[in-house]
C-alpha cells in the first residue's frame, strides 16, 4: 500500500514544485466537414467542434478535483485548415470566415486554444495552401484563441524555401497587424520543420491527416519538480545527474499517463500520445534556466548549456519512455523566452543571444520559441533565421521550430508583454547583415542524403 | 473498493482525528489505513479511505472535508490511489 512519504512527495510536487498536467488536448479530424459552399462548411465545422468537445472542460475539471492535479488547459486540435477550406475557400478573407468559426466554437466549448490554421508545405503549396498562409494576418488578429502552424520542411522533403520567404513577411505582417496588442497575434503562428501529427502542445497543434476521427493527447508539464529534485544530487557525478532526471521524468509521465486514461475512458475517445515536455511558465520556479542554473551552470546561455540542454532532453525521454508506451509529440524540454522567467533574466543580463539559442535548439525538442525581436527586423531577415532552423531540423531529424515575435515600434532593450502563460518578453538583438539576395533565390532546398552520415 | 487517499496537513492541536473520523463514519466511508507523521513542525496525517460505500458524490465528499480543515486551520484534500500508485508503483 502507498505509504505516507510517497504521498507526501506526490503532493509537494503538485503544491511547491508546479507539477501539473499542462494540457489535455482534444484532436478533432474535420475531413468529414468538407463542403464546397463555404456558409455550409463552417456550420458543419462549429457542430462537429461543439458537439465533440461538449465534454472535454466539465471532464478535464472533474479529473483535476479527484485526483488533486492542475489540468491547467484543455484545448482542441483540428485537421489543417488549408485542406478542409481548399474546396471552399477562393479567397483570403473565405479563409478567415473559417477562423471566426474556430475562435467561435472554441468559446463555446470553453477551451482556451484551437490549433490548426495550418498548412503542410514541405514540399509545394496549392492554391488553397497560399490562401491560407497570406490569410494568417488577418486570421489571427481577428480571432482570440485561434493558433496557426505552416510546416515549411522535412528531412524528407527539404526546405521549401518560398514557403520561408512568404513565411517572414506573413510573421512580420501579423505583428504590424496586431501591434496595438505588444504583436500578441505572432506568439499563435509557429512554423516548422518535421511538424508531428500529435502535438498536443500550442500553438503548434493541429490533427494530423494520419490521425482517426477523435484523439485525446495529453502534455505533461513539470520543470520545477525536475529542478527541485537536481538539488539532491548537487556536486554528483553526470551518471547520477542523469539517474536523477531519468527517475523525475519518469515519475512525472506516469501521472500525465494516468490522466490521459482517464479522460479517454469518461469521454470515450482513444487516447494518443502523452507529450512529456518540460514546458516551464513565467510563474517562480516553473523554469528550464532554473534547472541549468542548478545543474552548475551560473547562467543559461553560458558555455556548458548546450551539454546541458542535451542530456536534460535525452534523459527525459529515456524516463518518459519507460513510463507510457505511447510517447509522441515533442516530447523534451522547451526553451521559451518569454515563458520562464530564467530564461527573460539571462536573456536581460545579456548571458543568452539568439545565436546560442539557435545553437541549443540542435539539442532541444523544438526551438527558437516566444523570442521577441526588433520590431524593424526585415522580412527577409526573418526568412533567414527561418531557414537556418529549418536546416538543423532537416539535416539532424528532428522536429524544429520558430516563433519570433517582431515587436512593432520597439528596439533592442524594450519589453513586449503578454501576461499569463505567454509572459512578457525583453527584445533581443538580431545580426544586422542582410540575406536578402539568398532568399529571394526562390524554390526548393533538396533532401539531405541519409548515408554518409560523418 | 474505491480507495482514496485523505491527507491532513496544519499545526497539531486536539481532535483533528476524531472529527475528520466522525465525518467519514456518518457518511459511510471506511477507513483502511492511517498513518501520521510530523514534517517541519507540522501535522501530516494520510489516510487510505474505502469511498466505495460513500453516501455523497467525490466533489462533495472532497468539498466537505476540505471546509471541516478550514475550521480547524488545516489543510485536508482527498484525492484517488490511483494518482499515487502511478507514480510510486510499477
Amino acid at each position: 500500500m502507498i505509504n505516507i512519504y510517497e504521498v507526501l512527495e506526490t503532493n509537494d510536487m503538485i503544491e511547491k514544485e508546479n507539477l501539473d498536467v499542462r494540457t489535455i488536448t482534444l484532436g478533432i479530424s474535420l475531413l468529414n466537414c468538407i463542403d464546397s459552399n463555404l456558409e455550409s462548411l463552417n456550420e458543419k465545422i462549429y457542430n462537429r467542434i461543439t458537439t465533440v468537445a461538449k465534454e472535454l472542460v466539465p471532464t478535464g475539471r472533474a479529473i483535476e478535483k479527484e485526483f488533486g492535479i492542475p489540468v491547467v488547459n484543455k484545448r482542441i486540435s483540428i485537421t489543417p485548415v488549408a485542406i478542409i477550406g481548399a474546396s471552399a475557400c477562393k479567397t483570403t478573407e473565405d479563409f478567415v470566415k473559417i477562423a471566426q468559426t474556430l475562435d467561435k466554437a472554441a468559446k463555446a466549448t470553453g477551451v482556451n486554444f484551437i490549433g490548426g490554421y495550418s498548412a503542410l508545405v514541405s514540399k509545394g503549396m496549392t492554391e488553397s495552401d497560399k490562401l491560407l498562409v497570406r490569410s494568417i494576418p488577418e486570421a489571427l488578429a481577428s480571432t482570440d484563441f485561434v493558433c496557426s502552424s505552416v510546416n515549411l520542411a522535412s528531412t524528407r522533403t527539404g526546405i521549401n524555401m518560398d514557403a520561408v520567404k512568404l513565411m517572414g513577411e506573413i510573421v512580420h505582417d501579423t505583428a504590424v497587424e496586431t501591434a496595438d496588442r505588444d504583436s500578441i497575434g505572432c506568439a499563435k503562428l509557429v512554423v516548422f520543420c518535421n511538424a508531428p501529427d500529435d502535438n498536443p502542445f500550442m500553438a503548434g497543434a493541429f490533427h494530423g491527416i494520419t490521425e482517426a476521427d477523435e484523439v485525446i493527447n495529453v502534455g505533461v508539464s513539470g520543470p520545477g519538480v525536475m529542478r527541485k529534485a537536481l538539488e539532491s544530487v548537487r556536486g554528483a557525478d553526470f551518471g547520477t545527474l542523469c539517474e536523477k532526471v531519468k527517475k523525475t521524468a519518469f515519475k512525472i509521465t506516469r501521472v500525465g499517463q494516468l490522466v490521459a486514461r482517464e479522460a479517454s475512458k469518461r469521454l470515450g475517445i482513444p487516447f494518443g500520445i502523452i507529450d512529456l515536455s518540460l514546458a516551464p511558465t513565467p510563474a517562480v520556479g516553473d523554469s528550464i534556466a532554473d534547472i541549468f542554473e542548478e545543474m552548475g551552470l551560473q547562467r543559461a546561455g553560458a558555455p556548458g548549456t548546450t551539454a546541458a540542454l542535451a542530456l536534460l532532453n535525452d534523459q527525459v525521454k529515456k524516463g518518459g519512455i519507460m513510463a507510457s508506451s505511447y510517447v509522441g509529440g515533442l516530447s523534451g524540454a522547451f526553451i521559451p523566452v518569454s515563458e520562464d522567467q530564467g530564461m527573460i533574466n539571462a536573456a536581460e543580463d545579456g548571458a543568452l543571444t539568439i545565436e546560442k539559442l539557435e545553437a541549443m535548439t540542435c539539442v532541444c525538442s523544438v526551438g527558437l520559441d516566444m523570442i521577441a525581436i526588433p520590431g524593424d527586423t526585415k522580412p527577409s531577415t526573418i526568412s533567414g533565421i527561418i531557414a537556418d532552423e529549418m536546416a538543423i531540423g532537416m539535416i539532424n531529424q528532428k522536429t524544429t521550430a520558430v516563433r519570433l515575435i517582431p515587436a512593432i515600434g520597439k528596439e533592442t532593450g524594450g519589453t513586449v508583454e503578454f501576461g499569463g502563460l505567454l509572459g512578457h518578453a525583453p527584445v533581443m538583438p538580431v545580426n544586422q547583415f542582410g540575406c536578402e539576395g539568398f532568399i529571394n533565390r526562390g524554390g526548393r532546398i533538396p533532401a539531405p542524403v541519409h548515408s554518409f552520415k560523418n | 473498493m474505491k480507495k482514496t487517499v485523505v491527507t491532513v496537513v496544519g499545526k497539531d492541536s486536539v481532535g483533528i482525528i476524531a472529527k475528520v473520523c466522525t465525518y467519514l463514519a456518518n457518511n459511510s466511508v471506511n477507513i483502511l489505513d492511517i498513518s501520521q507523521t510530523i514534517v517541519d513542525g507540522f501535522f501530516n496525517m494520510m489516510m487510505i479511505v474505502d469511498v466505495a460505500a460513500c453516501s455523497k458524490d467525490f466533489e462533495t465528499f472532497s468539498h466537505e472535508l476540505e471546509q471541516i480543515g478550514g475550521e480547524m486551520n488545516c489543510i485536508i484534500k482527498a484525492q484517488r490511489e490511483d494518482i499515487f500508485d502511478s507514480m510510486h508503483r510499477l
